[in-house]
């Protein structure tokens, strides 16, 4: 077969065939995935919201709560026998060694951190990528944070004259690692004060 | 051409990692891991043999002087394919992955393949061609993968072969990826030379 010659007419009309039917077929796939998307995704985050929280019955509708930095905070009430056992909040921080991290933090009725869940990060692999698990370990109750909230404890790392050990050498993913949480405590007192968040669920 | 030579070509003749050092990029940034080397390798491998049969198809309908926009939109239909699908059912891997896979778009050994290989040879030539670059691209990020995670974080594929204690960090950060690469490449240049 003949090479097309490169005429105006030829090239126009075979960008617009090739992009044409890419745009189709990208349409296509698209369609396809759209819902296997949205369900991993709700997926990964209601695995998460039972991880970090006390064992509960049903989730309560989430809220978004607007943080002092910009953007709010979404919340994730749950609720066993129409009382809450506790929230999560799905925070972040932008100052980790690579930018973003987002940390779904439960905080159980006494306002202490029940557990938490690292969902987004892109965190040096080896370094910054334990704040998974370095900063739950039970054995080492200078590194935890469970249990504790920044009015019983300076969730700050001790180089800056706060109450925990940092990754060692990762003190950047550290300090990034506590900013999520302190805004995620921030958000949760400030709609404790605006009560919000009802003991009791309304409707059942 | 013998098919067999054409496919075997991609893993040590003419691997695009080691010998032509293209794709460095995706190479040195995804390889922390080896279960990360080899998504990244399969993604490739995917976008390399479809482009590659699309392109040697409609070769003769492409106009030369739009050839190149052409192949890039073909390109980044097929990534965008490979992203979405990824995204929807190994959602763990295309986080850990992440801003590398819309890359691939610009990895040149795609389009070299392309422009060099499939514009100029027939549809199973150039299948065969991208799978076997695909699969050499994937064995170098494989065995780069698997040696810096071995020496940097004590794994393999994520089982722990021995204590986090004695690892040597600096392999799972950027200056390990030279490092490694270096001494990669020097090994299959003497393998080459026999």
């Amino acid at each position: 077969m003949a090479k097309r010659e490169s005429t105006f007419f030829n090239m126009v009309t075979t960008l617009f065939a090739v992009t044409f039917i890419a745009a189709a077929a990208l349409g296509f796939v698209h369609d396809l995935t759209k819902e296997a998307i949205e369900m991993a995704k709700m997926k990964a985050q209601s695995e998460a919201i039972e991880k970090v929280l006390p064992v509960f019955e049903e989730l309560g509708e989430s809220f978004k709560v607007a943080s002092a930095a910009g953007d709010s905070l979404e919340f994730f009430p749950a609720y066993s026998r129409g009382e809450l056992v506790g929230v999560a909040v799905k925070t972040f921080t932008n100052k980790g060694f690579s930018g973003f991290i987002s940390v779904m933090a439960g905080i159980d009725t006494e306002g202490n951190l029940f557990g938490y869940e690292v969902l987004e990060h892109a965190e040096t692999p080896g370094l910054g990528s334990k704040m998974g698990v370095w900063f739950s370990n039970s054995e080492k109750p200078n590194q935890s944070v469970i249990g504790k909230n920044p009015r019983s404890h300076k969730l700050e790392v001790t180089k800056d004259g706060g109450e925990i050990d940092a990754i060692t050498a990762s003190t950047i993913t550290s300090r990034a690692f506590l900013d999520a949480l302190n805004r995620a405590f921030e958000a949760y007192y400030n709609t404790n004060q605006n009560q919000q968040l009802k003991t009791k669920k309304t409707t059942l | 051409m013998n098919q067999w030579k054409n496919f075997s070509k991609g893993f040590i003749k003419e691997n695009p990692v080691f010998v032509l050092l293209l794709g460095m990029c995706p190479t040195l940034g995804v390889t922390s891991s080896a279960i990360n080397g080899l998504g990244m390798g399969l993604a490739t491998t995917f976008v390399l043999l479809m482009s590659n049969i699309v392109v040697s198809l409609i070769k003769s309908l492409i106009p030369d002087k739009v050839r190149i926009p052409s192949f890039i939109v073909i390109i980044a239909s097929f990534v965008t394919v490979v992203q979405l699908v990824m995204q929807a059912y190994l959602p763990s891997l295309y986080q850990s992955l992440g801003l590398f896979i819309p890359l691939i778009v610009v990895n040149c050994i795609v389009l070299g393949r392309a422009e060099a290989f499939a514009s100029k040879n027939n549809l199973l030539t150039s299948a065969v061609d991208g799978l076997g670059i695909g699969l050499g691209f994937t064995f170098a990020l494989v065995l780069l993968g698997g040696i810096r995670e071995f020496l940097g974080s004590g794994k393999l594929f994520d089982f722990t072969i021995y204590s986090e204690n004695y690892v040597t960090l600096l392999f799972v950060l950027a200056p390990g990826a030279f490092i490694v690469l270096g001494y990669l490449i020097a090994i299959i240049n003497r393998i080459k030379k026999d």
